[in-house]
């Protein structure tokens, strides 16, 4: 990470008008240079405090500093920031050509000069041509295309991209990702992209940020997000988890499944009940009758995925998601085990299963 | 395809009934005269006297028929300073309407799609709702609000008695006791004004309510303060509410006769009061049907400039930045 901070979000809250709580109170730094995703489920508050830096929402408290300058109440054409918005709200009464030079020609630059700069942005987001053509002749991905040039025309130092890709199907939505990182490596802008897509959030960004119900719970780089999430939240939103209520026996040591496995993970205090997470990749399915320290358990169900098989392995009450290029038939009895680096010890916390089966919203799988 | 035939049978047959043989008996009248038929006088074997008509017909009785020949006369009389006058005076009254509709109209539409407008459709009702009420008792009440005795003038009356320096005012500007708003061509246009006003904001509210407020968000993210957001986004777009609200308004106002009869006292004739006359009074329907011709022919002239303002306002929105 860069130590420039180019944008600092300083305990932002905002507060709807029926009281609603959007963000309660939410801080990052986002350095020069930077792809910062904010990932969370709709109405976590990403696209509020997205909002709240383009100058579409005022917060009700806090602080955000733009190269060290309080920027709340700066009105959006006062900004430096451009944003992609989800639906791209191009103008459809101009051509692509206009939509694009629509912020130099606002500035009144020389008009040779900005249809350079139009043809040239048009280029780097490969619409090179698409000058003359409508809005309203162009594919989702095109319209796309010309949103983002139309907001990079201006240098903007920050772009922000609220769901740019969420209405493209699959196949386009990958290339775009590829496209959108090119372009970021580039020209050099910070991006906040914000998304629910957690494969999209973990393969583009420098950092992830992710969101619930108004809250920054984790972050951190794509890879600490998968590999050490820091709640039962976060580990189940960023991808397929087995999550279990534990307890910490001491440092090192973790009880679940009725059984003590040695961790890697340390100071969670003696004796106190934890999550723990293990990925459906880090289970190991051995004979039953191995001697590794590991749970038995009997083959509940088997689907081929392509590159690997997805089982389900039921113990007692739990079935545990395990990925593998070893095929097991069904019923049959086999021994789990996981390496200790591959536990990820976390803090209880609302989204633990065992709280939310209490609270009757039924546990993760 | 046979089901879609058949549904649109009945609109078809009104449209034929009530549309286009009127159409077609207009024009017919309109380029045609009556003059009395020709007839010699003959002797008939007995003595008596009789009538032979020019289609070889004998009758006693002198006579009374009349029959149509085809004639331009009518649109030669039409030239005619007299009638040249009131349709300018026509098109001025309707043009000037529709401007001061659309100076009032925009504005009240605009502040009504505000964002932080509350109770929007509440309003606009309150804005419809005069027209509810029978047009001719809107157009009295504006009467007794403007006549010699009215309202207005009580009130101006009293104020002056209240207020020694504004009758001092006011007295010293020639300004009478009574001050004389209505029977001119200003009250006939305050008359329209107040009648089709509506019309002038419907069509532009709903156009501009329309507009995806993400656009105005974009505009402002690419650097556009309020004022030429609404320059470069709300006016283009609004631009055909504009052009429907101008029809609205423009259409009837220059064929309207009732507004100009009574807050006009007959001073102001417009041509629809003259072609209102020609099918009344004077029973000249011929004569009144080619003035309906000439009415059609600048009312479609007027909706095909608008139409080209609109074509031409695309082209040059396409052409402006490069």
């Amino acid at each position: 990470m860069d130590n420039n901070i180019i944008l600092s979000i300083r305990n932002v809250k905002v507060v709807f008008e029926d009281g609603f709580t959007a963000l309660g109170g939410v801080s990052i730094d986002i350095g020069q240079n930077e792809f910062v995703t904010l990932l969370g489920p709709s109405g976590c508050g990403k696209t509020t405090l997205l909002r709240c830096i383009g100058g579409f929402e005022k917060p009700t408290s806090g602080e955000i500093l733009y190269k060290g300058e309080n920027i709340i109440p700066l009105p959006p054409y006062k900004r430096n920031i451009n944003t992609v918005f989800q639906r791209y709200a191009l103008f459809p009464h101009m051509n692509v050509a206009q939509n694009v030079a629509f912020g130099p020609s606002l500035r009144r630059e020389d008009k040779k000069q900005i249809s350079a700069r139009v043809s040239e942005m048009l280029e780097l987001v490969g619409l090179a041509g698409f000058e003359k053509r409508r809005i309203s002749s162009l594919s989702g991905g095109q319209q796309q295309r010309v949103a983002i040039a139309r907001a990079l025309i201006n240098s903007p130092d920050v772009l922000l991209l609220d769901e740019p890709l969420g209405a493209l199907d699959l196949k386009l939505r990958r290339e775009m990702q590829l496209e959108l990182k090119r372009i970021q490596r580039e020209s050099g802008i910070t991006f906040i992209f914000v998304t629910h897509d957690q494969e999209e959030a973990l393969t583009m960004s420098d950092r992830v940020a992710v969101m619930r119900a108004g809250e920054i719970l984790q972050l951190g780089t794509p890879v600490d997000i998968y590999n050490e999430p820091e709640s039962a939240f976060v580990a189940d939103f960023i991808g397929a988890s087995n999550i279990l209520p534990s307890t910490m026996v001491r440092d090192h040591l973790v009880h679940f499944l009725g059984t003590d496995f040695p961790c890697a993970d340390s100071g969670f205090g003696e004796n106190n009940p934890v999550d723990v997470v293990l990925r459906p990749e880090d289970v190991k399915l051995k004979p039953e009758s191995d001697p590794a320290n590991g749970v038995v358990g009997v083959v509940e169900s088997l689907l081929f995925k392509g590159v690997h098989y997805e089982m389900k392995v039921r113990t007692g009450a739990d079935a545990l998601l395990v990925h593998s290029t070893h095929a097991r038939q069904v019923g049959t009895r086999v021994k789990m085990t996981v390496a200790p680096e591959d536990i990820q010890v976390m803090r209880k916390s609302d989204y633990s299963p065992d709280v939310r089966a209490r609270k009757g919203e039924g546990g993760a799988q | 395809m046979k089901h879609k035939n058949l549904m649109s049978l009945p609109f078809t047959l009104w449209a034929v009934i009530f549309i286009v043989l009127p159409l077609c008996l207009i024009v017919w009248y309109g380029v045609t005269l009556e003059i009395p038929v020709e007839y010699t006088q003959i002797t008939l074997e007995d003595g008596s006297t009789a009538y032979k008509l020019e289609d070889g017909t004998i009758q006693t009785q002198e006579p009374w028929q009349k029959k149509a020949v085809i004639s331009f006369s009518n649109f030669k009389r039409m030239v005619e300073p007299t009638y040249l006058k009131l349709l300018i005076r026509s098109l001025r009254v309707a043009l000037l309407t529709t401007l001061i509709c659309l100076l009032l109209g925009y504005p009240v539409a605009l502040i009504l799609t505000g964002k932080d407008f509350k109770h929007p459709s509440l309003w606009m009702m309150l804005i419809i709702l005069p027209m509810w009420m029978n047009f001719l008792l809107r157009t009295y009440s504006w009467m007794s609000i403007l006549e010699n005795s009215g309202i207005l003038n009580s009130w101006i009356a009293s104020l002056r008695e209240a207020i020694p320096a504004f009758d001092q005012f006011l007295s010293d500007r020639g300004v009478g006791n009574k001050i004389i708003f209505l029977y001119n061509e200003n009250a006939v246009i305050l008359g329209m004004v107040y009648n089709y006003l509506s019309f002038m904001i419907m069509p532009i509210y709903t156009v501009i309510e329309k507009i995806d407020h993400s656009l105005l968000e974009a505009a402002a993210d690419l650097g556009a303060s309020p004022s030429k957001s609404f320059l470069r986004v709300t006016l283009p777009y609004s631009l055909p509410g504009v052009l429907e609200g101008v029809t609205m308004v423009f259409v009837p106002a220059v064929t309207t006769f009732v507004i100009s009869q009574l807050m006009g006292g007959g001073k102001v004739p417009l041509i629809g009061d003259v072609i209102q006359n020609q099918f009344g009074k004077s029973s000249d329907w011929h004569f009144g049907a080619s003035l309906s011709l000439l009415v059609m022919v600048v009312v479609l002239a007027f909706m095909r400039g608008l139409h080209s303002i609109d074509k031409e306002e695309e082209v040059q929105k396409e052409v402006r930045i490069f």
